[in-house]
């Protein structure tokens, strides 16, 4: 149906053309919101699609098993150890790969360290693309379309509002993840960190410092 | 030409509320029963990551701009779900199933769910469309925006960047090309640069002088900059 043009015969149409004529099929499902969930998912079960019991794993992973921790070990390894941030700086699918960390959402990474002379950030302002694998499921802010419009265009008012305000002289690269790479930022290892181990710089590593809207804690 | 998602640079959308690091990844049942339909039903393999991105930009704007983000993947999915003939009008208006569907076989099991989201989904192709540029090279982005293949299609050059002049920082590859695969047409992958624009390119009052977004973009978006 995507190609039944409504308007002109030489140019295959977007398919929105043919929901004017019958309404989006969305419309047909009860507009509540926990309702309609409710309603896909027993049409859906009934046709013998989908199963209930891994709907409730997928929820259970995404909720205790794959979150921001993962990418704090990648963090603080690549603080610990030199020859690790090499490679992760170089390869970072390859590198997270082989700690058990690639999947859905993080097929293409690349690792982005912040230095003295710029700092990063990362946004999708076309919809919500983020490293599953590395942190988990986007905070809401994530996907607020306040974060998705301002990122780009004030990046500093954004920091501002997460309570970062960075040097003097310090550029902000901004990466809008409009393809399949997925960016996950090195926060600076603040001073004062030298004798901690993995677990320990581990509770300094934030969420937010590996998008950027955040810096790495002090102890 | 344009569509609601494609909001970067945008004003008017007030503060941004950080969360705390131990908020719920999701704040109600329904929203994790939202993703998990989602991702079960995209197990189903009836459809690509490009053609359910599009199913949500195919909302009308104001459902677009009205909807939760969750609210837009169920709306979205619903439309995915007609378009592939997967689930009829009929059922959807009945809130019953009429037979059990010939996909059943594909239905993601409990058991396999570690393994389908380890597993992924590369974008990354072979593809014999030459490599046109190299890391330092300067470009510019087109200057009217769109899909090439398909009138009001899926794209991902945002407007905020078109034709604008950066510099290539990545070479990425050749990728599955977004605005072909999002409408059955194949994968036409080609090169995709990561390509680096000055602030003062992009936005009429830039914040600081060395500030610069970067962005993703395919080779059949970028022009040599002369």
């Amino acid at each position: 149906m995507y190609l039944l043009s409504l308007h002109d015969p030489q140019m295959p149409h977007d398919h929105s053309d043919h929901d004017a004529l019958d309404g989006h099929p969305h419309t047909l499902l009860p507009s509540d919101p926990a309702l309609r969930v409710k309603a896909l998912e027993t049409i859906l079960t009934q046709k013998g699609l989908i199963d209930p019991a891994a709907l409730d794993e997928i929820i259970e992973t995404y909720e205790t098993k794959i979150g921001p921790r993962n990418g704090a070990r990648v963090v603080a390894k690549a603080w610990l150890d030199p020859a690790f941030r090499t490679a992760l700086l170089a390869d970072a699918t390859a590198v997270v790969s082989e700690l058990g960390y690639y999947g859905r959402q993080g097929e293409h990474m690349i690792a982005v360290e912040n230095t003295d002379a710029v700092h990063n950030m990362v946004v999708c302002t076309l919809c919500s693309c983020y490293p599953w694998p590395l942190l988990g499921i986007p905070p809401t802010w994530y996907k607020s379309d306040a974060y998705r419009a301002r990122a780009v265009r004030e990046p500093r008012k954004v920091l501002s509002e997460f309570g970062v305000t960075l040097p003097e002289g310090m550029a902000v690269r901004v990466w809008d993840s409009t393809a399949e790479t997925r960016y996950l930022v090195i926060p600076q290892r603040p001073a004062g960190t030298e004798g901690l181990d993995e677990a320990a710089l581990m509770d300094l590593i934030s969420r937010d410092s590996m998008i950027g809207t955040g810096l790495a804690a002090t102890p | 030409m344009t569509r609601v998602h494609d909001m970067g640079g945008r004003f008017g959308d007030g503060a941004i509320v950080p969360e705390a690091e131990d908020a719920p990844v999701f704040y109600k049942d329904w929203h994790g029963r939202a993703l998990a339909v989602t991702l079960a039903a995209g197990a189903l393999g009836k459809w690509n990551i490009d053609i359910s991105r599009h199913g949500r930009e195919c909302l009308s704007p104001v459902d677009y701009a009205s909807m939760s983000y969750y609210e837009k993947w169920m709306a979205g999915l619903t439309g995915l779900l007609v378009d592939a003939e997967v689930l009829s009008r009929e059922e959807l208006a009945a809130g019953q199933a009429i037979g059990v569907s010939e996909l059943a076989g594909k239905r993601m099991k409990a058991a396999n769910v570690a393994s389908v989201l380890a597993s992924g989904g590369p974008a990354d192709r072979p593809s014999d469309v030459p490599m046109a540029f190299g890391v330092g090279d300067v470009v510019r982005t087109r200057r009217v925006n769109g899909n090439r293949l398909v009138d009001g299609g899926h794209t991902r050059l945002p407007s905020y960047a078109v034709g604008a002049t950066g510099r290539i920082i990545i070479v990425h590859g050749t990728h599955v090309l977004p605005d072909s695969s999002a409408h059955h047409l194949g994968d036409a992958a080609e090169p995709l640069y990561a390509v680096a624009f000055a602030a003062s390119e992009l936005w009429t009052n830039p914040e600081h002088p060395d500030d610069e977004v970067v962005l993703d973009l395919w080779q059949s978006y970028l022009d040599p900059a002369a």
